[in-house]
Order: structure tokens, then sequence, then C-alpha cells
């Protein structure tokens, strides 16, 4: 796993923003690296930064601190030539398929956008066979191609998103809930896809989501993040069958499911995700948790190595 | 009218047919619904976006606007024919003996007035008298919910505590049934544990039956006894829920059970995918509506659809070639 | 912008644009309004052939003579027929009512657009500058600008349309600040989108809606400020008629011949009933909730 080649080397990104009460620590100290042809799977709850993370590490952000290495070249420091051909190689697909297209444009528009914008083709012609091609890979019918967004459903918008991030060639995608606001089916069809394109251009993936059962399904590996920290981070399995940090094991026990036979141990967290404005030192999981103890409200814990392969961190894992 | 049979179901919806008319032609939302919730029994009504299980829920409540809407059927709540009754009736039973809860807990609270007033708006609204603000904090405590906090405005409160006020509101006059619409579904999954938690703890303590509207077939197995599947409109199966789980009959079933990516699974699976798209509800197939997406697909079911009948005892599904055996069609089989 | 955008993409139109006529088809109040709106617009252009004698012919021996089978609507106190006035004064009384507000649309739609796109500094300098606009009452403003630039049909335009720069200003960059953070317009940004081509093509396309609403509604507005500023003298020049001239010129004889007042008087409250009437069924046809 770790002779692979390291496409996107996360190192310490904090992202701080002010608000009225303070300053909301959206995402604080992550680092992370992913492999050339994997899925890192981002899990969290509404307001852990995930969706954050996701932006600053394809520049749509501007970080407050740390680095962010794609290919070996800090991305922080690209000269316009460099950060033209970054973004090129570097894309998002949006959570929701119904506000991240522009109501106004035809699907040959929106998939068109990418290519106009960065003029990557040479003429119209040109323009409308990439187009096409795009629509195939995705699974879209050509009788489409004139189609408004709001004549699709959520499925067929998605794939829309998703070909407008193919449209450059990208080496990594990051994808922001892509598959939340979908029905089961649907889900289910899009994540197919998703592994499909994998598979046949070895895309690397950051998929992020709140579902606990689509990243087992999507990933090689997995990170758990709570207010704007990873708590946890491994290889897909080891991580679902031997959580070590307390809010992964909790997070994995109310994930509801139609297994019936399936025992298990529920652990209910009690109270709410606390405010990421200005967080009190130590543990930030530490009011919620069940194994808390003195040195949890003094000292925060730091993501270390507790098996090979396999980072938590708590003082108890 | 004489009392009901204490066997006969709470609420008993027969042959409901719910159309809106529309500039696209007529909507055919609810076609033909058959569905009886028994007492104290909690009842999942699952299907995917637009099957129109809210539409049928509306419809129990009538809620539907006419115009565009337009009903047809029969819906008896405690043995009373829900469709004849008056006005005043009807808006006694709504928020009285049936309550609702909806999905955004953010927008089905006015954001204007306090939680204990809203509370209090709901009890005085249904029974004359005195201990409205008493009421008001009973309510809160069960709910889990500290009863100072009921000087609280909705925006101070995060999504998890509107979703208990908006329980807390529902439960105040005592319903005899509880319709939740999709009621964790904008929740965070370690507080819609809480939220199911507290759904189950009150189910059993204040006794009131539940209809369970959701697309999550993980939180019905969670919360309710028997399960009912509807596909464009109507039921496709219908059974107690370890029945319905274990052995699935009708395709439609199996293909979502399929789909939901699970926590257990091989991850170098694909997922089972049900091809094609829910039908286009102004323009119908004929014949089982299911059939043009029917991996097993006959010509018969394309001429006419079976209708419900019992496969099984206690499960009805509507299907001329029910699956027979789970293991056979399983997706440990690949695709 | 792009040629190839327009040549494939737009093959089958704005189809979003396709639906709220449809929609504004049914609403038979607007459809009528519309329709008087067309009949005033070809009056107007055809007045030479249509109005059965000249805006300043005079005929001596019909002097404020009430309506007959020779003079439809009457003479007035020069013996001029009031018909073939009014036909004349559409002319003025609409293109007073389309230009000034394209003014006030163009400039109060780029002003609250990039208001409302760079927000900060930009915007809070660009708001405070229409707010104190605001302040002047408008009839106050349009004396000013009126009696600066002269009296005179394209003045009274600009007069008229200046005043209205607020009011789409305002409105623009409401609706600019409800469109800037959707997720199509980071996405565009994701893309490598320019500012330029971000409010041309994602902003200002999705922004319109409530802005052609107003602009059908001021339109009105407009005409009835002209009428206003004419019956004040500082519109257009006699003997060219204008609607609100001839209701001032009208007002000595309000008592013995009512009908020189009452007929400018309806020919203004039709245009703005039918104006209304279609500005109120753009709004419901524009609206995508109201697909029902």
């Amino acid at each position: 796993m770790s002779e692979r080649e390291v496409l996107l080397d996360v190192r310490n990104l904090k992202k701080y923003f002010k608000v009225h009460q303070g300053i909301l620590h959206a995402v604080d100290d992550v680092s992370l690296t992913i492999s050339k042809g994997r899925t890192l799977g981002l899990v969290g709850e509404s307001g852990c930064g995930k969706s954050t993370l996701g932006r600053l590490v394809i520049g749509l952000l501007e970080a407050t601190a740390g680095e962010v290495f794609f290919k070996g070249s800090n991305v922080f420091a690209l000269d316009e030539k460099g950060k033209s051909g970054f973004r090129r190689d570097a894309q998002i697909v949006f959570q929701d398929p119904f506000s991240s297209l522009n109501p106004r444009m035809s699907v040959f528009q929106l998939i068109a956008e990418p290519l106009l914008i960065n003029r990557v083709c040479r003429g119209r012609r040109e323009v409308g066979a990439r187009v096409m091609e795009l629509m195939d890979t995705v699974g879209l019918a050509e009788r489409l191609v004139t189609s408004f967004p709001h004549e699709l459903d959520g499925g067929r918008r998605q794939r829309i998103g998703v070909a407008r991030a193919l449209a450059l060639n990208p080496d990594f995608i990051v994808l922001d809930e892509p598959v939340s606001a979908l029905d089961v089916c649907i889900q289910a069809q899009i994540l197919n896809l998703l592994g499909d394109l994998k598979k046949e251009y070895g895309y690397t993936y950051l998929f992020i989501s709140h579902n606990l059962s689509v990243v087992r399904y999507v990933s090689d590996e997995v990170a758990v993040m709570y207010l704007g920290q990873v708590v946890e981070r491994s290889g897909n399995r080891v991580l679902f069958q031997d959580p070590l940090h307390p809010y992964t094991q909790a997070l994995l026990s109310a994930v509801p499911t139609v297994d019936l036979d399936r025992e298990k141990k529920r652990v209910i967290l009690e109270g709410d995700v606390p405010s990421p404005v200005d967080p009190p030192p130590g543990c930030r999981f530490a009011p919620r948790c069940v194994r808390r103890g003195e040195r949890c409200t003094l000292e925060s814990p730091l993501l270390s190595e507790v098996k090979p392969g396999h980072f938590a961190a708590c003082h108890f894992a | 009218m004489d009392a009901a049979p204490v066997s006969a179901p709470l609420l008993d919806i027969r042959d409901l047919f719910v159309r809106f008319r529309t500039d696209a032609g007529v909507v055919h939302a609810v076609n033909g619904l058959n569905l009886s919730l028994r007492r104290g029994k909690s009842l999942g009504f699952v299907g995917e976006t637009g099957a129109g299980k809210t539409t049928a829920a509306l419809a129990a409540l009538q809620l539907i606007q006419s115009p565009p809407g337009e009903m047809t059927g029969e819906i008896f709540f405690e043995g009373q024919d829900v469709m004849k009754m008056t006005e005043p009736e009807k808006r006694a039973l709504r928020g009285g003996k049936i309550a609702m809860i909806f999905q955004d807990p953010m927008s089905s609270l006015n954001p204007i007035m306090t939680v204990e007033e809203q509370i209090m708006e709901m009890v005085s609204l249904h029974s004359a008298g005195a201990g409205a603000r008493e009421r008001a904090r009973e309510m809160l405590t069960l709910v889990g919910i500290r009863p100072e906090r009921g000087k609280d405005y909705p925006h101070q409160l995060s999504g998890g505590m509107r979703q208990r006020v908006g329980i807390a509101i529902a439960l105040a006059c005592e319903p005899s049934l509880l319709i939740a619409d999709e009621p964790t579904t904008a929740l965070d999954v370690t507080i819609q544990a809480q939220v199911i938690d507290l759904i189950k703890k009150l189910q059993s303590e204040v006794r009131t039956s539940l209809l369970l509207i959701t697309h999550d077939l993980g939180v019905v197995a969670e919360i309710c006894d028997e399960v009912a599947i509807m596909y464009a409109g109507r039921l496709v199966e219908a059974a107690d829920l370890r029945k319905l789980y274990k052995k699935p009959l009708h395709p439609y079933t199996q293909g979502l059970f399929d789909a939901v990516p699970r926590l257990d699974a091989d991850p170098d699976e694909k997922l089972a995918v049900i091809s094609g798209l829910t039908p286009d509800p102004t323009d119908l197939p004929k014949g089982c509506s299911f059939s043009p997406r029917c991996p097993n697909v006959r010509d018969l079911c394309r001429e006419r659809s079976c209708g419900m009948r019992e496969h099984e005892p206690g499960h009805f599904v509507d299907c001329h070639f029910p699956m027979q055996d789970r293991n056979a069609a399983n997706r440990g089989d690949g695709q | 912008m792009d040629k190839v955008v327009a040549k494939s993409g737009f093959a089958r139109g704005n189809s979003l644009w396709r639906y709220t006529f449809i929609r504004l088809r049914r609403n038979y109040l607007a459809m009528i309004g519309l329709a008087v709106i067309l009949v005033l617009i070809l009056a107007a252009v055809f007045a030479e052939r249509i109005a059965p004698y000249g805006y300043a012919t005079q005929d001596y021996a019909m002097i404020r003579k009430p309506p007959s089978a020779r003079h439809l609507l009457g003479t007035d106190e020069f013996g001029r027929d009031v018909l073939s006035r009014l036909i004349y004064g559409s002319r003025v009384s609409l293109q007073v009512g389309f230009i000034a507000v394209s003014i006030a649309l163009a400039a109060g739609g780029t002003i609250g657009a990039v208001a409302g796109y760079f927000g900060g500094a930009v915007d809070n300098l660009l708001m405070r500058i229409m707010d104190v606009q605001l302040a002047i009452p408008t009839i106050l403003l349009a004396i000013v600008i009126s009696s600066v630039l002269g009296p005179g049909l394209f003045n009274l335009m600009i007069a008229v349309g200046i005043t209205a720069i607020p009011r789409f200003a305002r409105l623009m960059r409401a609706s600019v600040l409800s469109v800037k953070n959707t997720e199509f317009i980071e996405a565009a940004r994701a893309m490598g989108a320019s500012h330029t081509r971000v409010i041309l093509l994602y902003i200002m396309p999705n922004c319109m809606a409530p802005l052609i609403v107003q602009a059908t509604i001021n339109v009105a507005n407009a005409i009835l400020f002209a009428a206003t500023l004419s019956f004040l003298g500082l519109g257009v020049q006699p003997p060219y008629p204008e609607w609100g001239g001839m209701l001032s010129a009208a007002r000595p004889y309000l008592r013995g011949n009512a009908y020189l007042s009452v007929f400018p008087g309806l020919a203004i409250m039709i245009t703005i009933v039918a104006l209304n009437c279609v500005g109120d069924g753009l709004r419901d046809a524009l609206d995508p909730k109201q697909k029902r």
C-alpha cells in the first residue's frame, strides 16, 4: 500500500474563519496522503469541516496555514501556469445536483463549459465531439444534449456533474457527498459509475460523505473527522472491523442497518456536536466521550500510529 | 356509528386514488392504495422519492388541496370515514387525533415563537382549560429537553433538539396516530440514533400508533413492527418486518435491499442496480407498473398487474411471480 | 459569448423562457394586457396613418366641441382633434416609459450586480450612493435634472430614468446575493471561470426574473411620472402632444368640457392597468414554484 506513488500530500492544513462569536476552526491541523489510483473516504458529521477540507485541497478556498503537495509540488506556491495546470488536474463533483448546475444552461453547455473556459479544444467540432464522448462515458443518452437540468432526474443531473469533472482529464477528483441527495437505486447507479471510471481511467478520489456504508463501499482508506480534526485513519477493512477511536465506534454503532440478525452494541452519544468556534483545549470529543478521563480535557491527543497503518487520536486507543 | 371493535384497524385506507392536474398532464400520485394500521403498531411506509408516500399521508389528514388535487376512495380512522367529515371535524382530527412530524425541523417550527409557546399553542387548540404550560414542560422533559430550554427560540436549538421539539408538539395532545415523514433524514448519524431511540422509547411509553414514512430501510428496521413498500403510487409488498426483511417477495423490494451498501459487505463487489428509472407519474406503464424495470418480467406482467394477494400467511405481495428464494438472487452472486 | 455554445447549445432556445411564455399564455388578464400594449405600440408606430387629423391641425369652427362623428373624442381649446392627439401622444408616452426604464434597468442592474458580486467596500460605496439618491424626493430630483438638462423629450427620459436607478440596483443586488452563494457559482469557479464570465453567464440570467417584473411595473410608473413632469411644464414642449401635457392643458376646462381631461386620463389608466397585468402575470409565470 505504501509503495504506491503519493499523489496528494496534505500537511498540517488549517482553515479558520472569522465569525461574529470568534474564530471558527473549520479545519484544524489536518495531515493526509492519498496514493495514486486510491480512494480516500472522508467521513464525518455536518460541520466537521470535511467539505471545507475538500475545497482546500483543490484550491477553491485559501488555507490559513499548512501545505498541500500535489504530484510533489507545493500547490500554494505554484506560478500562474502551474496553477492552471493544477486546476485541470484536480476537479470536484458537488453534493446537490439540483443546485450545482446552472439552470439556464443546456446539458451541452454545462459539459462544454470547462472545455471552453480552459480553451482545451480547437474549434467547435472538437468541443462537440468531446462533449458527446463525455456523455457516453458517464452514460447519458445523446438525445439529452439539448435538455435543461430541471427536465432531468437527480441521477442524470449528477452524471452531468461527473462528466463536467472528467472533461479536462483530471488525475484527482474530490467527490463531495456525490450521492447523498439521491434515492438508493440511483445512488447505487452513481456509485457503480464512479467505481467503473476509477477502474478504467485510474482516477484518484477523495470521497467525502456522512454515510458510513457508502464510504465503506467505495474507499480504499478511510479518515474520520470530528470538529475539524482527523481522529482516526486506516485501511478500509481495518477501520470498520476494529475501530479504535470512541467516536468512530459510536458512529459505526449508530448506523441503522437492514440486517436484523447483526447483533449490535449501541453506543448512543449524548448531546450535540459542540460549536467549532474557539474550541477549548483538550480532546475535542471529550465532552461526549464515554471513555473520557482527566487527561482528555487538558491535553489534546495527537494522531499517532497505534497499529501498523492504523492511526488514531485518542489517549486511550 | 357504533364503536369500532377492538381488532378493527386504527387507520384503514381503501382503494385510495390521488391525482393532480398540472401543466404537464395528470399526475397519478396514488393509485389504488390499500393500507391498514392496527392500534399500537408501527408501520414503516417505504418508497423512493415520488412514490406517493407523503401524498398518501396528507390524504389521510385531508390536506390535499383541491384543485389541483382530486381524491377518491375511503379512509377510515377509528371507524369513521374521514372523507365524509365536516371541516371542523377534520380540524379536530389534525393535530388532535392524528399528529405529524416533518422532515425539516427548522422550517416546520415557527421562528418567532418560543418552543414552549408552540407546544402550548398545540395544547390549547385541542383541549380547553388551563395547564398548558405544565403540559408543555412535561412534554419537553418527555423528549429529553430540560424544561428551562422551553424559553428558547427554534434557532437557538440544534437540529436534533428541534426535531425533539417537533415530536413534543406532535405528542402534546396524545394523538392515537403519529405520522412521521422522514423524521431523521435531515439529521446526522449520531443524532439520528438519538431520535430513533427517543421514538422507540415513546412508542412503548405512550402507546401511540406510528406511521413512519421513509426511504431508509435501516431506520424502519430499527423502529417498526410492520413494513409496506410503495412503488409508483401503490403498495407492492406488505408484511411483518421480520418476514419481509428475511424474505422479500417482490423483485422491487429485493432490488431496494440489494442497492443499499452494507457495512459488512465486500467492497470489491458491485452494487446490484435496478435498471431504469421510476415511471413518470403522468404516464404510468400498462400492466404492472414495475414491469419495465423488472428482471423477471413476463408477458402477463405487461398486460395486467397481479393485485395484492396473500402469498404466505401475513405476507402480501403484488406480483405474478414472487421471488422464491432470497439466496438465489442474492448479491453474493455478483451482479 | 462563444459561437460554439450559441450554435449548438441554444438550438432549442432557452426552454425556461419558453415555459414561462406557456404559463403566461394561460393567464388571460396578462394576455389582455399584452394585447392592449401591442395595440398601443402599433398606434404609436403608425400614428400618421391611423390618426384622422394631424396633431397640430386646427379646426377653428370646432373649438372645445364634445365628441361627435367628425371628431370622435371631441376637440380641444385650439380646435385640435383629441383622438389624433392621443394617438400621437402615445409615441411620447410609450417612448418615455420604455426608454426611461431601459436606462434605469441597464444602469441599476449593472450597479446592483457589481455591488452584490464583489461585496465589501465596492458594495458599500455603490449602495451608499444609491441611498443618498433615495433620500432625495424623486419629484424634486427629476425637476432638478430636467431643469439642468432643459426641457425636451430626450431629457425627460433621462430624468425619469435616473430617478428609477436605485430601485433596480437594490433589487439586482438582493437577487445577486441570493444566487451568489449557490453551488453552481462555486462549480463555475472550480472550472476556472473569470469574474466576467461568472457574472454574464451564471449570475445575470438567474437574476433577471424579478428585474423584468419590476421593469414592466416601472414602465407604468415612468409614464405617470413623465405626465407629472409635463404637467409642470418640464416635459415635451407644445404643440407636440403628450398625455400628461394634455391632461394639464385641460385643467381650466374641467367644469365645462370634462371630456378633455377624461380621455387622456383614460389613456394613461388603460396603459398602466395593462402593464400591471402583464407584470403580475410575468411574476407568476417566472416563479418556478408555481409549476402547477
